[in-house]
């Protein structure tokens, strides 16, 4: 699972890639057991919380109300920090933030730096750029440095490394860690204590010689230029402040206005994510200080597709998304398939409505990620910022299979239906002539009911897959609508005549 | 009270014993009913496959020949939530593409007054013991559109409750999706499969006969998936357990 997600020509779509995933019982074991302890302690506490509807309303609110007025948040947050002593940088997409990064770790003529886990940095492939560059990514997050250790890919946005159990986690520590620095104490064992220290004292040793911190940011003040960061560690605080130079990656839609907005998502944030009441620590840095800090702080604000996605408008309100993870860790077919299945370092609910708008359905996973759900409504539900998730990827399933306009680089668009739907196209046709014609749908129950012993309990075609696992329910010898018409709506049946 | 019965074309065509029990059970309940002949389909599985266009003119169907009765009841929580949550939706669509307001104002009569069978059980006529008999051991799995779309609630087990003869047992991780989902399982046929696998492995747990839902389309994946794993557990429709009674017992 090395393999690279952003651009991934050739990335199998979604039902092919989660075959593997379901039939690995070691990565079902892991992701079930995961994905129901949250999920269960992520009811507790929000059912502790009176007023959480309220808060999850007014989540909303402010995030809507932001993205309405983006360009004016985001110019103001600009002004805050330059005037806090930041730099601001604008990056259009990936090679651009990549370009911008490389070329401010260069200045500093380090070739080292320390990260703390982030989306942002990960959704642009930075830590392959950099490393292109001779510049080497050490990630700090427990999770982060386990994928990044298994030469693995992370499988869900708050846990990286979900998929794998402590056994896995003792062995990649152990083969590992010495490639990269400090090796693994002699007879690690699998215990949470004897993982954790083994990755502080590894861990430590970067944290102290990293001259650059480069870092993501859960939210953005406009009006005082604050960066937020929650986290469960203590990591990413010492990356936030250790070195000397902090480059912070942030997507345009993390912004809020006003530290008062901060309040409803310091408490909606924590308990959806790891069901906690507050999340352990919470680091808010603004520009540069003297005394103390990184001595130089540039905030690099990604696009990469986000100013395109606000084009849509039933699409946009995937940027309300404030990774909590909690759509993830509810989601029956995330935790059959597994993260890696969603080719996309947004796996689940949330990264089958963001991704494809993020990149575009043009690729064959991007084209099949809206299917990647039955619609059951769960991640609706437990989404903090009510983002309705189903309701976007009905709207995603229309632009793969009919096509229709869109903002792609800032421009309208006409798409194109993707490939591969004629079939299915005119069955969707044909159903919908029979269905607006009663006599044809007639016709053809009664040929279903004639020809019933005929009938096998697997079926053909695209329907094998279904019958492959399941059987099929008999034709009965009648349709209802002529049981109705023969027995006069029932009347002449013994008992039911009213 | 004469209400139009909404049977579905799933149900229509392969589970015409869910539609003659809904028939009984309201006639019992001097309900009189009726059954429009012209009815096809709501237009579920187009919209959700992302065929909205297609399924625009049934929708305009099922709101002609539905239009002048005072209700109408089905026995599927899923076609019940596409004509009560997404007709709607589809006018604002129509809407807001410029094509002015008559898609919105041919759905909007019949939004209001379809009711899936056990809203129109407890919410209009005001029962939750409906005489039936039933004595068997029964888990009851809450589709995800009566769960979630409908907010059916306790609805489902309150009828059930008042059931005689009538165990009813809770089933494990009932709230999670069966992995039917309509033309997902067929898009998705391995992640369906298991997430069948697993709703049945639950109920099997609970040692219940029966398996009952409001839906027959969860309940034609949930049963195919018994009988391939060998259970011994039944799937039946609600409908068909409320309609049961000791002088005719449900077959
Ligand atoms: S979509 Fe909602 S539930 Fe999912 S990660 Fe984003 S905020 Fe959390």
């Amino acid at each position: 699972m090395s393999g690279t997600f952003v651009g991934m020509p050739g990335f199998p779509a979604f039902p092919s890639a989660a075959r593997e995933a379901v039939h690995d019982t070691t990565l079902r074991g892991n992701l079930r057991h995961a994905t129901h302890t949250i999920r269960a302690k992520r009811a507790k506490a929000v059912a502790e919380v009176s007023d959480w509807a309220e808060l999850r309303e007014a989540g909303k609110r402010i995030k809507d109300h932001t993205l309405r007025h983006l360009d004016h948040y985001l110019v103001r947050l600009e002004e805050s920090v330059t005037a806090a002593g930041g730099t601001v940088h604008w990056a259009a997409d990936a090679d651009e933030a990549n370009r911008i990064v490389t070329g401010l770790v260069r200045e500093t003529g380090e070739s080292e730096v320390v990260k703390v886990k982030s989306m942002a940095t990960q959704e642009i492939e930075l830590n392959e750029a950099l490393e292109a560059a001779g510049i080497h990514a050490y990630e700090t997050d427990l999770a982060e440095l386990i994928v990044q250790l298994g030469r693995d890919r992370p499988s869900h946005i708050l846990v990286p490394a979900i998929h794998r159990n402590r056994g896995e986690i003792r062995d990649i520590f152990a083969r590992e860690m010495g490639d990269w620095g400090r090796p693994a104490p002699e007879g690690l064992t699998d215990t949470p204590a004897g993982l954790a220290e083994a990755a502080r004292l590894h861990l430590r040793e970067k944290f102290l010689r990293a001259k650059v911190g480069v870092s993501g940011a859960n939210f953005m003040v406009a009006e005082t230029g604050t960066l937020v960061v929650v986290e469960s560690e203590g990591n990413g605080r010492m990356c936030l402040t250790l070195p000397e130079t902090l480059i912070s990656v942030v997507g345009i839609e993390k912004i809020v206005p006003t530290w008062r907005d901060l309040e409803v998502f310091l408490q909606t944030l924590p308990r959806s994510s790891t069901a906690e009441r507050m999340n352990p620590y919470t680091s808010t840095w603004t520009g540069t200080t003297d005394a103390d800090g990184p001595r130089a702080f540039h905030l690099v604000l990604l696009d990469n597709g986000r100013t395109d996605t606000l084009a849509d408008e039933v699409g946009r309100q995937a940027l309300r998304c404030i990774r909590c993870s909690a759509c993830l860790n509810v989601c029956p077919v995330y935790e059959r398939a597994g993260g890696h299945a969603y080719g996309s370092v947004y796996p689940g609910p949330i990264g089958a409505i963001l991704s494809p708008q993020l990149r575009g359905t043009a690729s064959e996973i991007d084209a099949s990620l809206p299917y990647a759900s039955s619609l059951c409504g769960a991640c609706y539900e437990v989404c903090p910022v009510a983002i309705d998730i189903p309701e976007v990827l009905v709207h995603l399933r229309e632009r793969v299979v009919e096509g229709g306009e869109v903002t792609r680089g800032g421009n309208k668009v006409v798409l194109r239906p993707a490939k591969g739907h004629a079939a299915e196209r005119a069955a969707m046709r044909a159903a919908r002539w029979a269905f607006t014609r009663p006599g044809a749908l007639r016709t053809g129950q009664r040929l279903a009911s004639r020809t019933r012993r005929l009938h096998p309990r697997t079926l053909p075609g695209p329907g094998r897959a279904w019958s492959g696992t399941r059987d099929l329910p008999p034709v009965p010898a009648e349709p209802f609508r002529d049981w109705w018409q023969r027995t006069r709506g029932g009347n002449d049946v013994k008992g039911t005549a009213g | 009270m004469r209400v139009a019965l909404f049977l579905t074309c799933v149900n229509d065509t392969l589970y015409p014993d869910t539609g003659r029990a809904v028939v009984k059970l309201l006639t019992r309940l001097g309900v009189e009913v009726d059954f429009p002949m012209a009815q096809t389909c709501c237009g579920q599985a187009h919209y959700n496959t992302g065929y909205r266009h297609e399924a625009e003119p049934l929708a305009e169907h099922f709101a002609d020949v539905f239009r002048d009765y005072e209700a109408i009841v089905t026995p599927s929580g899923s076609c019940g939530a596409m004509v009560r949550e997404l007709y709607p939706r589809m006018g604002e669509r129509a809407r807001a593409q410029g094509r002015g307001d008559a898609l919105a104002a041919t759905l909007a009569p019949v939004v209001p007054k379809t009711y899936e069978l056990t809203e129109f059980l407890v919410d209009v006529l005001g029962v939750t013991d409906v005489g039936a008999y039933y004595p068997h051991t029964v888990t009851y799995h809450p589709t995800c559109h009566g769960l979630r779309s409908l907010g059916l609630g306790e609805r489902p087990r309150r009828l059930l409750q008042a059931v005689r003869g009538l165990e009813l047992v809770e089933l494990p991780g009932a709230e999670e999706c069966c992995g039917f989902g309509g033309t997902f399982a067929l898009k998705n046929p391995d992640v369906s499969a298991a997430m069948g696998a697993d709703k049945v492995r639950n109920a099997e747990s609970t040692g219940a006969e029966v398996l009952c839902a409001a839906d027959n389309s969860c309940l034609m994946h949930i049963g195919g998936t018994m009988t391939r794993l060998r259970t011994g557990m039944r799937p039946v429709h609600l409908a068909e357990i409320l309609a049961s009674t000791k002088e005719e017992p449900a077959v």
